[in-house]
């Protein structure tokens, strides 16, 4: 390895070769302010178009100033990070940004959250000197995300996620100079494009350009309506990142704060999302065994790998881009799903209520459940499963805009019957966590025998793609993980080719699964605030009396009283799905 | 850039195919491939795009990023008449923008669009090599020189 010395603000700094002065700084405690550049380390992602110049630093012996972002270290160069030259080139290229830029900071959804904020206020820009035409473009409102590139600044962080990581190529930067953007094909809607919903460009996003459809106005709306009865569900990796809104270190579980702060909100029923995480196990995993099964009696048309359908990104995404293989994800509807329509029939009964009279909301890490949620065939008559599905940033909203103040609240458990769940349901919430509560309840099923331990460590961790054999009493099943959909394309790619050999593999769409969903309190690209939330979830898992789908008490309950038995016909009808060829649905003629 | 929607037939289909194949398939072709192609149609309309996007297997929203990108590219199909008016520098000191100007008033169009009625097109190049001729003004394949703006109207009715 070879290594470089050279001087930052008079420290002497060695780095290996082919390291950016930026980092270089970085590594002696030398903060170099950044805006287009962005780093989410340990995915080995790193987006530097060297497009905003605000990282600009003095290089002793050159007459212009340096991009500290995409200029290498080199061997004896002398450099100055804070001259006044350099803070009154940063203040002119912030102010040349802000010319172009809308200046409703006051009403801006990203508002305190906004990196083009922040930076204004740390370089304490109190005037903006140019004055010039502002760039505007048409307003593009999906059902999951709002695109206002008025806001834009061309950082192109979106396009990096959606393309580098994502592989679904849906956004791209078009035009040149003042009129450049980021957009779908065509300047087409993002509705129409590629676009799986996964929020990701909506993470990276540092100014108001890209955020999500907010739908707190709607709940509020039901909340105050004393004709409604408003049921809410939690998906698992909410309760593991909600406290990062109110302060709380990453990795702090809020499960029972969460709980007593929907109560304080008004809602009538808090429960739990982890309920139908056990009831989508009781499903895809009878459905992975019966699949094995036939498989393994020689069966050949049986399709295998089964693959896991419970993140809708990723529904989506096989629907636009392999509709071919529409046929091989397991037909089990999302957690979600599952939770609205048994709200909306067995327990609606129960509490003798009409559906109309109603409304379930959602709580979820995730954008593309908002579009799901809205899915022509998830509604009876017209009256969707789940009438709104919030983000976990919204809740935050809701809480503080009806202050409350979180950090007091006691622990307050769930209701029931559809509040109860075990730690097979939670581990949903990370990469690897879905097809672990699967083989916890498979092996039981499928071998009769108990299992010794349930924790299997070998489908753990956040590497893209990961595989591991699990010994289900003498029979080898294959496993297979992705997360983000870049990697669940290369799975994709070799079971298209004939190439997989798995038995079953668990898809997420999202980097890190729904602990990094699009929906989530910003990381801003650190990814130790994602491992702080996989190891919260893997904590509650082990907290929980009953740690295996089928033991769920409430579960057998709704199978004795309801369901009859997993993939019975009205299990068919109110849990499972049907997937569409949507390729070339939006090809424009 | 307002995109103009097109049948192609299958046989141009497959004349694009064959251009796309002719450079591999491969992703890194892509302006290539795009400039033949343009050179088969005129223009890059939007089914185009599409297209040569399966083919070399890249995004749609990255072919239409690079077609906006370059302005050698245009969505808009040639008038019958392209009308293409030189602004190298001799061409331009001699008082090429006023003539431009004059095709602008005229046409009701901008550089780069196509008037109503489909007839004619304007574009801008750089030096023709006929500095002496300048101001120069192409129309399809005729070369005219020494245009001035009030020359325009005459030009124009050639081809009407
Ligand atoms: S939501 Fe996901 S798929 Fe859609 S544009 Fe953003 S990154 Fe791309
Ligand atoms: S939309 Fe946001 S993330 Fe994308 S380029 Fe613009 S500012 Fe950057
Ligand atoms: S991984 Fe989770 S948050 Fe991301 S799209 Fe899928 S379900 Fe939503
Ligand atoms: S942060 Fe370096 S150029 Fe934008």
């Amino acid at each position: 390895m070879e290594f470089v010395n050279l001087t930052i603000d008079n420290k002497t700094v060695k780095v290996e070769k082919g390291t950016s002065i930026l980092k270089a700084a970085r590594s002696v405690g030398i903060d170099i302010p950044t805006l287009c550049y962005m780093s989410l380390g340990d995915m080995n992602i790193e987006n530097k178009p060297g497009g905003c110049r605000i990282c600009v630093v003095e290089v002793e012996g050159r007459k212009n100033l340096a991009p500290a972002c995409c200029t290498d270290a080199h061997t004896d160069m002398v450099i100055k990070t804070n001259t006044m030259r350099v803070l009154n080139a940063r203040r002119t290229v912030l102010e040349l940004i802000l010319s172009d830029h809308p200046a409703d900071c006051l009403i801006c959804a990203k508002s305190g959250n906004c990196e083009l904020q922040d930076m204004a206020h740390k370089l304490g820009v109190r005037e903006i000197h140019y004055k010039g035409e502002m760039s505007t473009y048409k307003p593009d409102k999906s059902p999951s995300i709002i695109r206002d590139m008025d806001k834009c600044i061309m950082c192109r962080r979106c396009e990096m996620m959606c393309n580098q990581v994502q592989t679904v190529g849906a956004l791209w930067g078009i035009n040149r100079g003042f009129e450049a953007v980021v957009s779908p094909a065509f300047e087409m809607d993002l509705e129409k494009s590629t676009c799986t919903y996964c929020g990701q460009c909506v993470a990276v996003c540092p100014t108001g350009a890209l955020t999500e459809v907010d739908h707190t106005n709607q709940v509020i709306r039901a909340l105050a309506d004393p004709n409604k009865t408003v049921v809410v569900q939690t998906a698992p990796a909410v309760r593991a990142a909600l406290g990062e809104e109110f302060g709380l270190k990453p990795g702090t579980l809020v499960t029972g704060k969460m709980a007593a702060a929907l109560r304080r909100l008004g809602f009538d029923f808090v429960f739990d999302t982890d309920f139908a995480a056990d009831l989508t196990i009781m499903e895809e995993g009878t459905e992975l065994l019966d699949r094995l099964g036939k498989f393994l009696n020689g069966d050949k048309e049986v399709k295998l790998p089964i693959l896991t359908s419970c993140c809708p990104g990723w529904v989506n995404f096989f629907e636009k881009q392999f509709p071919e293989m529409k046929d091989i994800p397991s037909t089990a509807r999302s957690p979600q799903q599952m939770f609205g329509a048994i709200a909306k029939t067995y327990f609606a009964e129960k509490i003798q209520t009409k559906r109309e009279d109603m409304v379930v909301v959602s709580v979820m890490p995730c954008l593309a459940k908002k579009y799901e949620c809205q899915r022509d065939e998830f509604a009876t008559d017209g009256n969707p499963d789940v009438d709104f599905s919030i983000s976990t940033r919204e809740l935050a909203n809701l809480i503080k805009g009806a202050n409350i103040d979180f950090n007091l609240l006691p622990d307050e458990d769930f209701d029931n019957p559809m509040g109860d769940s075990t730690g097979a349901a939670v581990i949903f919430g990370t990469t690897g966590g879905v097809i672990e509560a699967a083989v916890r309840s498979a092996y039981e099923l499928h071998t009769k025998k108990k299992l010794e331990k349930v924790d299997f460590e070998q489908l753990r961790g956040l590497e893209g793609v990961r595989e591991a054999t699990i010994d289900f009493d003498g029979l080898p099943i294959r496993i297979g993980i992705a997360h983000g959909l870049g990697n669940a394309r290369k799975l994709l790619e070799d079971i298209k080719a004939g190439k997989s050999d798995f038995h079953a593999i668990e898809i997420m769409a999202c980097p890190g699964g729904c602990i990094g969903g699009g929906g989530q309190p910003l990381h801003h690209g650190d990814s130790s605030i994602l491992k702080a939330r996989q190891i919260a979830i893997y904590q509650e898992d082990k907290n929980k009396p009953i740690r295996k789908s089928h033991e769920n008490p409430f579960i057998i309950k709704l199978y004795e009283e309801y369901l009859g038995h997993p993939m019975s016909e009205k299990a068919h009808h109110l849990l499972h799905t049907h997937y569409f060829d949507k390729k070339n649905e939006f090809l424009i003629e | 850039m307002s995109s103009v929607k097109i049948k192609l037939n299958p046989a141009e289909v497959e004349k694009l195919k064959e251009v796309c194949a002719s450079f591999g398939n491969q992703s890194g072709e892509l302006i290539n491939v795009l400039h033949k192609a343009q050179s088969i149609f005129g223009y890059l309309p939007a089914e185009v795009q599409e297209i040569v996007a399966q083919e070399l297997n890249v995004p749609v929203a990255k072919v239409y990023g690079v077609v906006t990108f370059y302005s050698f590219f245009t969505m808009i199909p040639k008038g019958q008449h392209p009308i293409s008016v030189c602004t190298g520098t001799a061409c331009y000191v001699r008082g090429a923008e006023k003539v431009l100007d004059e095709f602008k008033r005229r046409l009701k169009i901008e550089v780069g669009e196509t008037s109503a009625d489909g007839k004619f097109s304007l574009s801008c190049l750089r030096c023709v090599g006929a500095c002496g001729l300048a101001p120069v003004v192409l129309v399809g394949e005729k070369v005219y020189g020494r245009v001035s703006a009030d020359g325009v109207a005459d030009i124009l009715a050639e081809y009407e």
